[in-house]
């Protein structure tokens, strides 16, 4: 499994990144690879939830960000003038740190993003929010209620819901913003289940602060510190096997 | 001991001047209230809220003035409501937080401290002399409307910012438009605090008599307002006539008290329809 040999799905060159003029990420090149799960770690404050938000643009909703080098979906820049960031959004969905759920029911969660997409037809809006629940495994908790409001589940469930969400409109890839920061171990353990599976059918790419986490549910590993990139390459080399001797550091918990 | 002792007095002694100072404020809207109660409630009665008034405004009702205010402030409310929800939505989700966003919202908020009587000869430049719309229930209510703004767009600005920015970044990561996550996943939470603002802005706005007194509001009027381009009477000018201006203050004064009390009542109902409306819209979201 050597990176050079796979597609890669989403490529950073040279990414710089500032807010204002503090400079947040410096020169990132990462791949992530099609069917493979990325790991972003690093201490707090290192960029990495930053360089995650870069792949899908939601830092433009940020004033006073700017942007340098590219970053490739399929080989086309996002940042291109001609790209409709709506579109991007759509092909590269997002999982928050905090469970965002809406203050809708279970149903109309899901089904939101299928209504902004132009989807009318009931059956198939029933159909999607069914195998939706049911890729995100959380159809057996919510089959029968539906209709209740989604803040009556759990944080665990409703982080759930927030993955079956963005399923729902049929992403490429899946970015998850320390999913688990929020959440209790046995629903930890759910979701990284979830994250294996989901790698079948998606590229995934997680920023976690829990190193365990990620040598669990990565194939790759980046790991930054101070918006640098200190060492990318497979998971098992970076805990095995780190060429960089901060990396080492960070990873047997000498600091972080 | 003698020390947790100590702040226990502390603390019981600002408890009391908290609670005496909440005391104060409602002994004073009590005693307030009381007054005007039983001096306005003799004045009372089915002829007084469905006749105008008789003869030179000794007797009769205030027919007339409840209309026109009851006009005026739907005229303030078709300017205020689209405007100023408008205006907050462009400042709360659209406009890039810059130095001249920061010197337009300061502006609004300084507007909303400007006497009404400045809003009144404002509205009696603009829209009795250079927009040619003449004393009437136009000008006076677009002038009115003017002075409600400011209150409308802080308030629903206030209400937009209640929303919390997970909601909107979880609409934009699902791929939709800026327009499509205000108007599904950030208004439908907004428009409860949004309105609420706004009632409150208007219930204020048909108390007031000085922006309506140069732009519209007529001293007496033998019949009722037949289009927009009219005068009219208004309760808050005619308590005003009746309390200071009348040449028999003394014996109108029951019908000067009978009008505060149904202006009161007036002014306590919108800000009751906008308590009533938060919670009935606030309910029907969870």
């Amino acid at each position: 499994m050597s990176p050079d040999t796979r597609v890669a799905k989403i490529e950073t060159r040279s990414l710089d990144f500032y807010y204002g003029t503090s400079q947040a990420l410096k020169r990132i090149s990462i791949a992530c690879y099609e069917h493979r799960v990325t790991a972003v770690i690093g201490p707090s404050g290192c960029g990495k939830s930053t360089f995650i938000r870069t792949l899908n643009r939601m830092n433009d909703v940020i004033a006073g960000t700017r942007i340098e080098g590219t970053v490739l979906l399929d080989g086309q820049d996002i940042n291109a003038p001609d790209v409709d960031v709506v579109e991007l959004r759509r092909r590269v969905g997002m999982v928050f740190q905090k469970p965002n759920p809406f203050p809708k029911s279970i149903f109309d969660n899901i089904a939101y993003g299928l209504r902004i997409n132009g989807m009318r037809d009931k059956r198939k809006i029933e159909e999607t929010v069914e195998r939706s629940l049911r890729d995100a495994a959380l159809w057996d908790e919510v089959r029968d209620r539906l209709d209740e409001n989604a803040f009556a589940l759990s944080g665990g469930q409703q982080q759930r819901l927030c993955i079956a969400r963005s399923l729902a409109v049929e992403p490429e890839v899946i970015l998850f913003d320390e999913p688990c920061s929020a959440i209790d171990p046995i629903a930890t353990a759910k979701v990284e289940d979830l994250i294996e599976k989901l790698k079948t059918r998606y590229t995934v790419v997680i920023v976690t602060h829990n190193m365990q986490q990620a040598a669990r549910v990565s194939d790759y590993t980046a790991f930054m510190m101070l918006g640098e990139l200190v060492e990318f390459g497979v998971t098992e080399t970076i805990f095995t096997n780190p060429q960089n001797k901060l990396t080492e550091d960070y990873i047997t918990g000498r600091f972080g | 001991m003698r020390r947790s002792t100590r702040k226990k007095i502390v603390q019981a002694a600002g408890f009391l001047a908290l609670r005496a100072a909440m005391g104060l404020v409602l002994a004073v809207l009590v005693l307030f209230l009381y007054d005007i109660g039983t001096k306005g409630g003799g004045a009372i009665s089915w002829e007084f809220l469905s006749q105008a008034p008789r003869r030179g405004m000794t007797e009769g009702g205030i027919f007339p003035a409840i209309v026109g205010t009851f006009l005026v402030t739907v005229i303030t409310a078709l300017l205020a409501i689209p405007l100023g929800m408008s205006s907050a939505i462009y400042l709360n989700e659209y406009a890039r937080q810059t130095r001249l966003t920061r010197l337009i919202r300061l502006s609004i908020r300084n507007l909303s401290g400007v006497p009404s009587i400045v809003y009144g000869l404002f509205g009696v430049i603009l829209f009795v002399n250079a927009l040619r719309l003449g004393t009437s229930i136009l000008s006076a209510g677009l002038t009115l409307g003017l002075m409600t703004l400011p209150w409308t767009i802080t308030a629903s600005e206030e209400a937009l910012k209640t929303v919390p920015d997970s909601y909107r970044e979880g609409a934009l990561a699902l791929g939709a438009t800026k327009w499509q996550m205000i108007r599904t996943n950030v208004l439908p939470y907004a428009v409860p605090g949004m309105l609420t603002g706004t009632v409150l802005g208007l219930a204020r706005a048909a108390g007031e008599t000085a922006p309506i007194m140069f732009t519209g509001a007529a001293f007496y009027l033998p019949f009722l307002p037949r289009s927009l381009g009219d005068q009219f009477m208004a309760l808050p000018y005619h308590l005003y006539i009746m309390a200071t201006q009348h040449h028999a203050i003394q014996q109108v004064r029951p019908l000067a008290y009978g009008t505060a009390l149904v202006l009161i009542a007036l002014v306590l109902g919108l800000n009751m329809t906008a308590v009533v409306l938060r919670y009935r819209l606030r309910r029907k979201r969870q």
